[in-house]
C-alpha cells in the first residue's frame, strides 16, 4: 500500500494554537472557590482571567445593620484560619473609637491569642504547600497540632474555629488554669513537631526543585500591588504592622521579622515557617512578662456585667439590657485600625454616626488585594506551579469575597 | 502623626493644588484631607513622586454613601512605608452620576478595589481597564451597598413580620 | 506485623445461616457494602471546609467510617457534602455538580449557611441549598464540630443501609426531583 501525503486541514503551522483551561470554581487543588480561565500554550500559562465572588456574603452591608458587638461574629468568617486576630482587631477598632484605655494584662493576653492564631494560620498554609508538592504526611501531622490550639481556644471562649473570642474591652473571663496548662503543653510539644516538619521539607530536594523560583514577584511589583503580610515580606520588604504601627503592646516584645529575597514559593514558605518560631517566642515572652490586673477594661457601657450581678442588681440589669439592645451612646467619628492578620494588614475602617450600628464599615482584606497579582505571578509558568503559587499565597475565600 | 508632617503635606499640596483642598484635619490618629474630585489622580501621583512625602503604598480604597447629602464619597488611604506616615484622602461625588478618574495608572492594586467600589456603589472610574462587577453576579442591576437598597434576601417567605416587628 | 487494635467487622444482616452458607436478601448486602464505602465529594467553600479538613485529619479520622477516599470527580461520588456558604453566584455550579453525580446519590448539608443561609441573610447568599437541590441530612452548627460532621455521615450511612434498591426508580422520587427542575 502506498502512503499518500494528505494535507491536514486542522493543522495550521503558522498560527500558534492556544487551549483554554477552566480551573475552578470547584477544582480540588484550589483550596477554595476561585475560578481562573487559563490560556495555555501546551503546559505554559499565557494568560489567566480570575473570577471571584463565589462566596460573596455582603459583610459590609450586613455590618451596617448590626450593633457593634454583633459584628464580631462576622469578622470571624473573614479569614477563618485565624479568626481570633480578626475578632481582636475589630474590638480594638471600637476601643479606639470609644477612646478606652485597655489594661496591660488584657493586651498581653490578646497578644498570646493572636500569636496562637497566627501559628494556626501559617500552619494550614505551609501544610497545604506540602500537600501540593506531594507530601501529605506533613499535613496530617500538623493538623494534630492545630487541634491543640483549638483546645486552647475552647478552654478560653468555648468555640473552635470561628471563635468570637473576647469582647469589646477585654475578655469575657480570665484564662483558666486549665487553659494555661494547655498553652504550656502546646509550647512544649509544638516546637518539636514544627522542627520535624521543617526538616521534612526545608532541605528536601524535591521540595526545593518544586518551589525555588516559582511564582515569584519583585518587591516593587509587590508594593505596587499593595501586598502585605508574609507575601510582601517574602519579596523582601520588612513591613509588619506589629512593628511599624504597634498595637496591643507589641512594642514590649523582642522579635525578628523574617524577610525573603525572591518572593517565590520557597521564600513564602520559609517566611511563614520562621514567623511561627517568632510567634512561639512572643508567646513565651508574653507569659513571662504577664502583669497582674483585671481581664477587661472598665467600660460599663460596653462590657457586659457579670451574670450574678445581672440577676441581683438593678443597675447591672439595665446595663445588660442596654448593651444587648445596642442602646449605648457611641461617639461620632471615623476610625481606621489595622492589625497584622494571618495574611497581612487587616484593616477596619469604621464610620460611626452615633447610631447603634456603624454608618459604614470597610474591611481592608489583604487577600482581596494581593490576589489580583495572581495572573501576573503565574504568567509563563506551568499549570502545576500555578496551583502551588495559589496555595503559597494563602488566599482565603472568605476574606477574598467578603 | 506629628504636626510638622501635617504641615509639610499641606504646604506641598497647596503649592500646586491650592484650590482643590476643601478641608484638612486629624480624625483620631489619622490625618485626612477632603479634596475636590477633579484632580485626585494628579494629587495622588504628586504625593507618590514627591521626594520627601513618598506616599507609595495604597492601603485601601472604598466608597461611602451619604444619602442625606445625596453624595458618594471615595476614601483613599495612602501609606509611606519609610516613615510609617499615613494619609487619608476623601472626595465627594454626586449620587446620581458618580464619575472620577481611575487610579490604576499609579497603583496596580487600585484595579480590583475600584471594581469593588463600582460593584457596590456604581461609581464610574474613567479610564479603568476593566470596569465590571467583581463580587456580585453580572446580571445584578442595583448597586447593593447604597443605603436605599435592602440587605435581606427578598425571596424568603418564612419571615413573619407581625411577630418580630421588623 | 503487629496491629494496634483489633479489626471490627460490620454486623451481618438478618438471614438464614447454616453449615457453609448464609442466605439473606440482596438489598441488605448491597446496603451493607454501600454503607461502608461512601465516596464523598467535598464541596467546601468556606469555614466548614476547614472543619472538614480537621475531620479528615488524624485526630478525628473519617477513614474509620470508610469514607477516606475523597472523590473530587462528581461522577464517581456517592455523597455530596456541601460545606459552607453557597452564594447565588455559586448556586448554578452546585446544581451542575449535583446533576453530574450518578445515582444513587446523597446530599449532606453541613453547617448553618448551607442549610438555611445561616447568619448571612443577605442579598447575595442562597438561603439554603435545598432551594436548588434535594438534601438528605442537615448538620447544624456554625461551623459544626468534627464530631457533628461525623454524626451527619453516620446518619447518611443509616440512610444508605436502609434504602431499598428500587427506590430511585420510583415515580415519587422522580416527581420529587422534578420539583427541583432536575431531569
Amino acid at each position: 500500500m502506498e502512503l499518500k501525503e494528505t494535507p491536514d486541514q486542522f493543522y495550521q503551522p503558522e498560527e500558534k494554537q492556544y487551549s483554554y483551561l477552566n480551573l475552578g470554581p470547584t477544582h480540588p487543588a484550589t483550596h477554595g472557590i476561585f475560578q481562573n480561565v487559563l490560556k495555555m500554550d501546551g503546559e505554559m500559562i499565557v494568560e489567566s482571567t480570575p473570577t471571584i465572588g463565589y462566596i460573596h456574603r455582603a459583610f459590609e452591608k450586613l455590618a451596617e445593620r448590626r450593633p457593634f458587638y454583633q459584628i464580631t461574629p462576622i469578622t470571624d468568617r473573614l479569614n477563618y484560619c485565624s479568626a481570633p486576630i480578626n475578632n481582636i482587631g475589630w474590638h480594638m477598632t471600637v476601643e479606639k473609637l470609644l477612646g478606652v484605655e485597655i489594661p496591660k494584662r488584657v493586651q498581653y493576653l490578646r497578644v498570646i491569642i493572636m500569636e496562637l492564631a497566627r501559628i494556626t494560620d501559617h500552619l494550614i498554609c505551609n501544610a497545604v504547600i506540602g500537600v501540593d508538592t506531594g507530601a501529605l504526611t506533613g499535613f496530617v501531622y500538623m493538623f494534630q497540632q492545630r487541634e491543640l490550639v483549638y483546645e486552647i481556644y475552647e478552654e478560653i471562649c468555648g468555640a473552635r474555629l470561628t471563635s468570637n473570642i473576647g469582647r469589646i474591652g477585654g475578655f469575657e473571663r480570665d484564662f483558666s488554669p486549665k487553659a494555661w496548662d494547655k498553652i504550656n503543653r502546646f509550647l512544649k510539644e509544638f516546637p518539636l513537631v514544627l522542627k520535624e516538619f521543617e526538616n521534612l521539607l526545608k532541605r528536601n530536594r524535591i521540595f526545593i526543585d518544586r518551589t525555588v523560583g516559582v511564582g515569584g514577584i519583585t518587591a516593587e511589583r509587590a508594593l505596587n500591588y499593595s501586598f502585605s503580610g508574609p507575601n510582601l515580606r517574602a519579596a523582601g520588604v520588612d513591613y509588619d504592622v506589629r512593628v511599624a504601627l504597634p498595637y496591643s503592646s507589641y512594642q514590649d516584645f523582642d522579635f525578628i521579622i523574617p524577610v525573603g529575597s525572591n518572593g517565590d514559593v520557597y521564600d513564602r514558605f520559609m517566611v511563614r515557617q520562621e514567623e511561627m518560631w517568632q510567634s512561639l517566642n512572643i508567646i513565651r515572652q508574653a507569659i513571662d512578662k504577664l502583669p497582674d490586673g483585671p481581664f477587661h477594661a472598665d467600660i460599663p457601657d460596653f462590657y457586659l456585667p457579670p451574670k450574678e450581678e445581672v440577676y441581683n442588681n438593678m443597675e447591672a440589669l439595665i446595663y445588660h439590657f442596654k448593651i444587648v439592645m445596642g442602646e449605648t451612646d457611641v461617639p461620632k467619628g471615623e476610625v481606621y485600625h489595622s492589625v497584622e492578620g494571618g495574611n497581612g494588614e487587616l484593616g477596619f475602617y469604621l464610620i460611626s454616626d452615633g447610631g447603634r450600628t456603624p454608618f459604614r464599615l470597610h474591611f481592608r482584606r489583604p487577600c482581596f488585594i494581593f490576589y489580583q497579582a495572581y495572573p501576573e505571578m503565574i504568567k509563563g509558568s506551568m499549570l502545576s506551579d500555578a496551583i502551588l503559587t495559589m496555595s503559597s499565597m494563602n488566599v482565603i475565600a472568605g476574606e477574598l469575597d467578603a | 502623626m506629628d504636626v510638622n508632617l501635617q504641615d509639610k503635606i499641606l504646604i506641598a499640596l497647596k503649592e500646586q493644588f491650592e484650590d482643590q483642598i476643601l478641608h484638612a484635619g486629624m480624625q483620631y490618629d489619622f490625618f485626612s484631607i477632603t479634596l475636590k474630585k477633579d484632580k485626585i489622580t494628579h494629587i495622588i501621583q504628586f504625593l507618590y513622586n514627591h521626594p520627601e512625602l513618598k506616599f507609595q503604598y495604597l492601603t485601601t480604597l472604598c466608597g461611602i454613601h451619604y444619602p442625606e447629602l445625596q453624595q458618594i464619597a471615595i476614601m483613599y488611604q495612602l501609606h509611606n512605608l519609610y516613615t510609617n506616615a499615613r494619609l487619608r484622602l476623601k472626595i465627594f461625588l454626586p449620587e446620581d452620576k458618580p464619575t472620577v478618574s481611575t487610579l490604576t495608572g499609579v497603583f496596580a492594586a487600585a484595579n480590583w478595589m475600584e471594581r469593588e467600589t463600582y460593584d457596590f456603589y456604581g461609581v464610574i472610574f474613567e479610564g479603568h481597564p476593566n470596569l465590571t462587577r467583581i463580587l456580585n453576579v453580572d446580571e445584578m442591576i442595583i448597586f447593593p451597598m447604597r443605603k436605599e437598597y435592602p440587605l435581606e434576601d427578598q425571596i424568603r417567605q418564612d419571615k413573619n413580620d407581625t411577630m418580630f416587628g421588623r | 506485623m503487629e496491629t494496634s487494635g483489633k479489626v471490627i467487622m460490620s454486623e451481618k444482616p438478618d438471614g438464614l445461616e447454616g453449615a457453609g452458607f448464609f442466605a439473606t436478601s440482596l438489598e441488605k448486602v448491597v446496603g451493607l457494602a454501600r454503607k461502608n464505602s461512601i465516596w464523598p465529594l467535598p464541596f467546601a467553600t468556606s469555614c466548614c471546609g476547614i472543619e472538614f479538613m480537621a475531620t479528615m485529619g488524624a485526630h478525628y479520622d473519617l477513614a474509620r467510617f470508610g469514607s477516606e477516599r475523597l472523590s473530587f470527580s462528581p461522577r464517581q461520588a456517592d455523597l455530596l457534602m456541601v460545606m459552607g456558604t453557597i452564594a447565588k453566584k455559586m448556586g448554578p455550579v452546585l446544581r451542575q455538580v449535583y446533576e453530574q453525580m450518578a445515582e444513587p446519590r446523597w446530599v449532606l448539608s453541613v453547617g448553618a449557611c448551607a442549610s438555611s443561609g445561616g447568619i448571612f441573610d443577605t442579598y447575595s447568599v442562597l438561603q439554603g441549598i435545598d432551594r436548588i437541590i434535594p438534601v438528605d441530612v442537615y448538620v447544624p452548627g456554625c461551623p459544626p464540630r468534627p464530631e457533628q460532621i461525623i454524626d451527619g455521615i453516620l446518619k447518611i450511612q443509616h440512610l444508605v443501609e436502609s434504602e431499598s434498591l428500587r427506590r430511585r426508580d420510583l415515580q415519587e422520587y422522580k416527581a420529587m426531583l422534578n420539583t427541583y427542575g432536575i431531569e
